[in-house]
């Protein structure tokens, strides 16, 4: 048996024409069990007397507002709820991928990709000849795919789309508070400003930036979570004796990674956020 | 041919964040020895520096699996 290594997310089932990710399937349980985790911390706050996973879970809370407040310090309440929230999401996201059984159920995909490739090209108008070709490929590659068993569980964050969706929310987030705080004059000012020989030329740079920021933000928290989800799967292959020996440091160094890896998302996002707002 | 270009990608990609790891953690060394009662928050900054350059290893990574596993 070959280890099963995809470096996109798979579509396990379609709903009504749009297909369903096994990555989708994660982050709809994280988000599920975040609303369960938010009411049981509300409905603890108001008690007298707290159970002992409270109070873990408010000193993490309190730890991350610390965190935030040594960056943000007087604005650290207006931007806690965006980025408390991306904390933890991004926490169980990234441990979602590390529970047992996620990865390894495997099922029988009822949509393959190929299908919905080959429905993505029909429409184009393209030229016969090319069409063709391309079915022909299609058909090749789906003789050996038919077999293939995909997981039906995912890391939330092993999937691309999902970084990028959050690093998109922390760019247009900066944006519109820049606006709000500095107003539009003085934000834009930034980008285009021809007062100043310098500023003519950095202004496009800072343009390009915002563009380099979604890239690195989202490449870094799926590189590594991906990468963390091959190293798991392909350490047992190299040495299957000592196998829990082999895969159980490595499996806190994944919990690790992802604690690691969801502060320093939640930490630029503040630094980029404190920059925004504040007057050159 | 593609095996050599994932070995070259990870290999070559990772030698810039290892130097930058190595300098990261003899600098906060250096921190620690001068100021030992700053031990926690010069932990911190520098997991999350150490982070950062870590980062850089990963893209190579990333580059190195779509060469070996989508290409």
């Amino acid at each position: 048996m070959s280890p099963h290594i995809s470096i996109k997310a798979e579509a396990v089932f379609e709903f009504f024409g749009f297909p369903i990710t096994n990555s989708f399937l994660t982050t709809l349980i994280v988000i599920i069990l975040f609303f369960f985790i938010a009411r049981y911390y509300n409905f603890q706050l108001n008690k007298e007397n707290k159970s002992l996973s409270f109070y873990a879970l408010h000193g993490l809370f309190l730890g991350i507002y610390n965190m935030l407040t040594s960056v943000l310090h007087k604005n650290t309440n207006r931007f806690y709820t965006l980025l408390g929230a991306f904390f933890f999401f991004i926490l169980m996201a990234n441990w979602s991928g590390l529970i047992p059984g996620v990865g390894s159920i495997l099922i029988k995909p009822s949509v393959h990709e190929n299908q919905i490739k080959e429905e993505l090209i029909v429409p184009v108008d393209e030229p016969v000849v090319h069409l063709e070709e391309e079915i022909n490929g299609e058909i090749v590659v789906e003789k050996e795919h038919v077999a293939k068993l995909i997981p039906l569980l995912r890391g939330g964050t092993a999937d691309l789309n999902s970084t990028i969706a959050l690093a998109l929310i922390t760019v247009f987030m900066t944006q519109l508070y820049g606006f709000k705080f500095l107003g539009p004059v003085d934000h834009l000012k930034k980008y285009l400003d021809f007062r100043d020989p310098i500023m003519i030329m950095l202004g496009p740079l800072e343009v390009i930036q915002e563009f380099a920021r979604i890239v690195s933000f989202s490449f870094r928290l799926y590189g590594n979570i991906f990468a963390g989800e091959v190293l798991l799967t392909i350490v047992p292959f190299l040495l299957p004796i000592a196998f829990s020996f082999v895969v159980a440091p490595m499996f806190f160094m994944e919990i690790f990674v992802g604690f690691v890896q969801a502060l320093v998302f939640v930490m630029l996002s503040a630094v980029f956020l404190n920059m925004s707002i504040s007057h050159h | 041919m593609r095996l050599l270009a994932t070995a070259i990608a990870i290999g070559v990609g990772v030698i810039g964040p290892g130097l930058g790891v190595g300098l990261i953690g003899s600098k906060a060394m250096e921190a620690l020895g001068r100021n030992p009662e700053a031990e926690s928050a010069v932990r911190t900054t520098m997991i999350l520096a150490a982070a950062f350059a870590e980062s850089i290893a990963i893209f190579a990574l990333v580059v190195a699996l779509i060469i070996k596993f989508v290409v």
